[in-house]
């Protein structure tokens, strides 16, 4: 094969000129391995994201307060299933398996959004995760539709296709909560003070701290940083939280100017502990996965010695 | 890497969003046979009427050109210009060509 006569410096080089001028990389293109691993990490991050996503809005269709809303929750958690299915699969392009993937979830040596490890309490917690960690998740993944590798820019678009109506779905329901009874906008305002910060954390460490951030821009994985996606999130947000008459839980918010806010820092020890695995929720979550990962084998057992047609 | 794969094989995914067009790559599923990789193409990419087509096809058996080999293969038609229509020169005030 000539590819044999061309040096890593040239495939580097040729690599590099396809992204500068905006072409993706496809799975069976050369890549450095270093792109490769960032892409297994994030990649693998994201569709997990998606699937333990699952969990604390699962802890309310039973207890969905009308038919509209429990068919709509169904169907909004049954998209962050497919998403995760999206996700999984533009990952695997990458040459690792699903179950490997899952296996490095269920070690622990793959992470998953840290938002998800914080308890769903109330029926507005289904509001405040709609609105706040979809609309987070959204503006992540607006900017990763423009992301350097192929596969992944595809499922971003389709994701991105689905996931406005899983916002707006979201701050319906805090509207009509701000629009009831005084519990009822008690309820909202206190899922608003235990998620806006969450939220906010969901956009990951200070550029400043975030060590993988370089190359990642550089290679356009990442194509704008982590503070300028949370900043324009809070811009949009403070917004839509006045308008219904809540109020966001940081006494030191400024209005700069027409659509720009200014807020408090974010408690990074308390990021940082929930990362690492001490958030209220991280051991039940993967243990849930685990259970019923498990409990399934029996079925993937039976379907592969069913008779191929 | 796992050898291990106990979630079936890969299948790979395409759409016809409206009758009379093309179909279109969408991704791919995991099954264990035909029956079972339609009905997951169908649940995982087709959950808002985007299709009224589609195709599952295991992706063992797709061949593609690899990108080393897109230089030399796609070669042939480089220097065939006069299978474009702008090829040719045409008389002033021709109409429907």
């Amino acid at each position: 094969m000539k590819t044999s006569l061309i040096s890593q410096e040239e495939l580097l080089l040729e690599f590099e000129n396809k992204i500068n001028a905006e072409q993706k990389i496809e799975p069976l293109d050369w890549m450095p391995d270093e792109y490769r691993n960032h892409l297994i990490r994030q990649m693998s991050q994201h569709a997990h994201s998606e699937v333990i996503g699952m969990q604390p809005e699962g802890n309310w269709i039973t207890r969905a307060p009308s038919l509209r809303s429990k068919k709509i929750l169904l169907a909004k958690i049954q998209d962050e299933g497919g998403h995760g299915l999206y996700l999984y699969s533009a990952a695997e392009t990458l040459g690792v398996s699903r179950d490997q993937y899952i296996q490095w979830l269920h070690e622990g040596k793959a992470k998953y959004a840290s938002v998800f490890n914080y308890p769903a309490l109330t029926w507005a917690d289904m509001g405040a995760i709609g609105w706040l960690v979809d609309g987070a998740a959204i503006t992540n993944q607006v900017s990763l539709q423009r992301t350097s590798y192929g596969p992944y820019s595809r499922a971003m678009v389709r994701i991105c296709k689905e996931e406005s109506f899983h916002q707006r779905q979201g701050y319906e329901i805090m509207w009509k909560m701000m629009e009831g009874t005084k519990d009822q906008q008690e309820m909202a305002q206190d899922a608003l003070n235990r998620w806006w910060w969450p939220a906010l954390m969901m956009f990951g460490p200070h550029d400043s701290d975030s060590p993988r951030t370089s190359n990642a821009m550089k290679w356009k994985i990442k194509r704008e940083t982590n503070d300028h996606l949370r900043q324009k999130f809070i811009n949009k947000t403070i917004p839509q939280a006045e308008l219904i008459g809540l109020k966001i839980p940081d006494s030191n918010v400024v209005k700069l100017s027409d659509e720009n806010y200014q807020t408090s820092d974010i408690n990074w020890d308390e990021f940082w502990k929930v990362v690492n695995g001490n958030g209220p929720c991280n051991e039940q979550r993967l243990a849930h996965h685990i259970k019923y990962h498990n409990e399934g084998a029996w079925v993937r057992e039976s379907a592969s010695i069913s008779n191929p047609k | 890497m796992s050898n291990t794969d106990t979630q079936g094989e890969l299948w790979e995914v395409f759409i016809q969003s409206k009758p009379g067009q093309s179909f279109k790559h969408a991704g791919a599923i995991h099954a264990f046979d035909r029956e079972m990789a339609i009905e997951n193409a169908r649940d995982t990419y087709t959950r808002r009427g985007e299709g009224s087509g589609l195709w599952v096809v295991r992706s063992k058996d797709i061949v593609s050109v690899t990108p080393n080999e897109e230089g030399y293969f796609f070669d042939p038609s480089n220097d065939k210009v006069y299978r474009h229509p702008t090829f040719y020169e045409m008389p002033e005030g021709v109409k429907h060509m």
